[in-house]
């Protein structure tokens, strides 16, 4: 290579001048996630400070999520490449409105569960890292949700494992060391597996920026190498996002540690999986995706069911919303198995090639984008509805001094708002409308069928049907029937007693607890009732993940 | 050269495979350290075995004026075997925790987050 054209190279592969200050907004999320987990870490000896320095830094993350996505959605991708690299050198930092979508409702959930803290979780144990080790993980996530690197994509997924270990093994109980075992054991294979899949996707495109691995990849021919990689990457992704059979992690371990950090590891860490299954399946290896569309309609479908059954066997509640979690992920992979263009018009250009290929291909396309709008805003759905389901679980154990279905009883009576609540949050798990969870499904059902899987559209309802006699069971056992011990007891004056016993009053800050049920809670009713407005964005995104033009031009076109 | 290394991270693999299929965490954690030592290994292989200069460019130059070694491979090594450390070290305490707590390193016997006979849920009202 000449040595003399150095400055052509530099401006080859430099971008010039600064970055711009509105770029600084794309790497802010993580930025502020790291700023205040180390400043806790600092003041670890003001335990008293830390849920207050914490809110405001939650509230901060979450208006900086809605400025990114509020700039995505009028501005579409938004790219920022570190140390001033041009792509594809450097790191890049990509956020589509997917990302923006997934990094917004994260830093919601990430508020309501640090306000939910506030009062039940004690102090030793906020001496024991909970904020700090909430905001790395959040940081984890956040960066998962916007990296255009997939080596990156890696790192971040290490970055948020390690924070969700400090906090699952909170309070280091007997059980929890025994669910934190297999937990980080079977997670560590299964980013490891990613690993391996990064490591092969290397020596096959030389590159690891996703707008580039995308470029190549469509000029790749179809060949095992890639199969390969996608199946490496279909099997990490289903063990991170536990579906099934690579599920059994997830209800080893997620009734474990503390309510509040169950609900942000149910609502956030499978969907992160979730997140890069629809990234890496479809954006780089979309004609692979296709291929292994059956595979994944088996996956989904057969997750949702054990979900569904897994929910209805158990006699815990936290157990039982475990299968509830797994059961949605099948429901988001229904969308991921919908058949592309090539199979479908490959299946009917039998009779005549040439027209079928060009009329059913516009027709296909869109049935994949009405799957996959579906997904996104099922997965989004989910994050919150998990979220406070696992909230509302804590507040019900709290009140009722037991999480066993067993022993529950008569919350219905003493505390008919939450109970209320409770019921809406359970509706919309179940997928009943007027809440948020039944126009995905509808979307979902709808493109399943059109893309002729009746028999998965009928496992989603099935699966739908079977989480209403989930949730009812919850609701008819904990809430509605009076406590069974005040049943059984001898006379009226030992059940008084027996009730005063069990039920606790709600003591100071834990009113508290009610206001992040409530913000979720709106949600959970804004996106049933009018859901426009989320719709025309999750088909943004699916739109833009189906056809990454604008994602690709973001990063190769500016390159600031 | 890439054939042989192949090989290598295949015995890798499978060695550590056989730990991970193991009962007892200590012999999964061997199997873990394995794992990752392979995928390092298989890292570096794919990043192809060329020139064996040092990616290294000297004071004067702004460019490499020879054929170097690919240091990006390396670069993504290094970030695994940090990374792959501190999980080990991680998994080593919380391993050495449970056994402590639990008197067992068995997995079959680690059942307290999951209880054997757990009975039927409440099947009335």
């Amino acid at each position: 290579m000449a040595i003399g054209n150095i400055e052509v190279l530099k401006a080859e592969a430099m971008v010039k001048g600064a970055v711009a200050a509105s770029d600084y907004l794309i790497v802010l999320p993580v930025v502020t996630c790291f700023i205040f987990g180390a400043g806790l870490l600092m003041l670890r000896k003001r335990i008293d400070w830390h849920p207050w320095l914490a809110i405001p830094g939650f509230t901060l993350l979450f208006g900086i999520d809605v400025a990114l996505l509020v700039k995505v959605a009028a501005q579409g991708p938004q790219t920022m490449m570190m140390g001033g690299w041009k792509p594809p050198f450097g790191i890049a930092f990509t956020v589509d409105l997917m990302g923006a979508l997934f990094v917004t409702v994260a830093g919601f959930v990430a508020l309501a569960c640090a306000i939910y803290a506030v009062a039940s979780i004690s102090a030793t144990e906020r001496r024991y890292g909970f904020y700090p080790f909430l905001f790395l993980m959040m940081g984890g996530v956040s960066g998962a949700f916007l990296t255009g690197d997939i080596f990156n994509l890696y790192v971040w997924f290490e970055v948020l494992l390690i924070g969700s270990f400090g906090l699952l093994i909170l309070g280091s109980e007997h059980e929890q060391l025994d669910g934190a075992t297999k937990y980080c054991m079977l997670n560590l294979v299964g980013t490891t597996l990613f690993l391996i899949a990064t490591g092969y996707l290397y020596g096959i495109f030389g590159t690891l920026n996703m707008a580039d691995i995308a470029t190549k990849a469509a000029e790749m021919p179809e060949d095992g190498a890639v199969y390969t990689l996608a199946v490496l990457y279909l099997v990490a992704f289903s063990l991170k996002a536990a579906a099934f059979p690579l599920n059994s992690w997830l209800p080893a371990s997620y009734h474990t540690p503390r309510f509040v950090v169950s609900a942000l590891f149910a609502g956030l860490l499978t969907k992160v999986g979730v997140y890069a299954m629809i990234r890496v399946l479809l954006m780089l290896f979309p004609p692979e995706r296709a291929g292994l569309a059956s595979v994944i309609a088996w996956i989904a479908g057969l997750t949702m069911l054990v979900g569904a059954l897994g929910a209805l066997a158990q006699t815990d509640l936290r157990r039982l919303l475990n299968y509830v979690v797994i059961a949605g992920i099948g429901t988001i992979l229904a969308g991921l198995a919908v058949p592309s263009m090539t199979a479908v018009s490959s299946a009917l250009s039998v009779a005549d090639p040439a027209t079928a290929a060009q009329s059913v291909a516009a027709p296909a396309a869109a049935v994949l984008q009405t799957g996959l709008s579906g997904s996104i805003y099922y997965a989004l759905h989910s994050i919150v509805v998990m979220t406070g389901l696992y909230l509302a679980a804590g507040t019900a154990a709290y009140l009722a001094g037991s999480s066993s279905l067993a022993e529950m009883g008569g919350l219905w009576r003493r505390h008919p708002l939450f109970a209320a609540l409770v019921l809406v949050l359970l509706f919309a798990v179940s997928g009943l409308p007027p809440f948020s969870g039944f126009w995905p499904k509808v979307a979902l059902v709808r493109a399943t069928i059109t893309a002729d899987m009746p028999w998965l559209a009928a496992t989603i309802l099935v699966s739908g049907f079977l989480m209403t006699i989930a949730s009812a069971r919850v609701f008819a056992l904990a809430f509605w029937r009076p406590l069974p011990a005040i049943q059984s007891a001898a006379s009226e004056s030992e059940a008084a007693r027996i009730e005063a016993e069990t039920f606790q009053a709600p003591g100071p800050g834990r009113a508290l607890s009610l206001v992040p049920m409530l913000g979720l809670i709106s949600f959970v009713i804004a996106a049933g009732v009018w859901p426009e407005w989320l719709a025309r964005l999750t088909d943004g995104a699916a739109a833009g993940v189906i056809d990454p033009a604008a994602y690709l031009s973001s990063v190769f076109g500016g390159g600031s | 050269m890439e054939t042989a290394l192949s090989f290598v991270v295949a015995c890798l693999f499978g060695t550590s495979l056989y730990l991970l299929l193991s009962k007892h965490i200590i012999r999964m954690l061997l199997g873990v350290v394995l794992l990752g030592n392979g995928v390092n290994l298989l890292i570096f292989t794919a990043g192809r075995i060329g020139p064996i200069a040092p990616p290294i460019i000297p004071d004067d130059l702004k460019i490499p004026d020879s054929a170097i070694a690919n240091p990006l491979p390396q670069a993504l090594i290094l970030t695994a075997i940090v990374i792959s450390f501190s999980f080990f070290s991680f998994l080593l305490v919380l391993a050495y925790r449970a056994y402590q707590d639990l008197n067992t390193d068995n997995t079959d016997e680690m059942r307290l987050a999951e209880p054997k006979d757990q009975g039927l849920p409440p099947l009335g009202y």
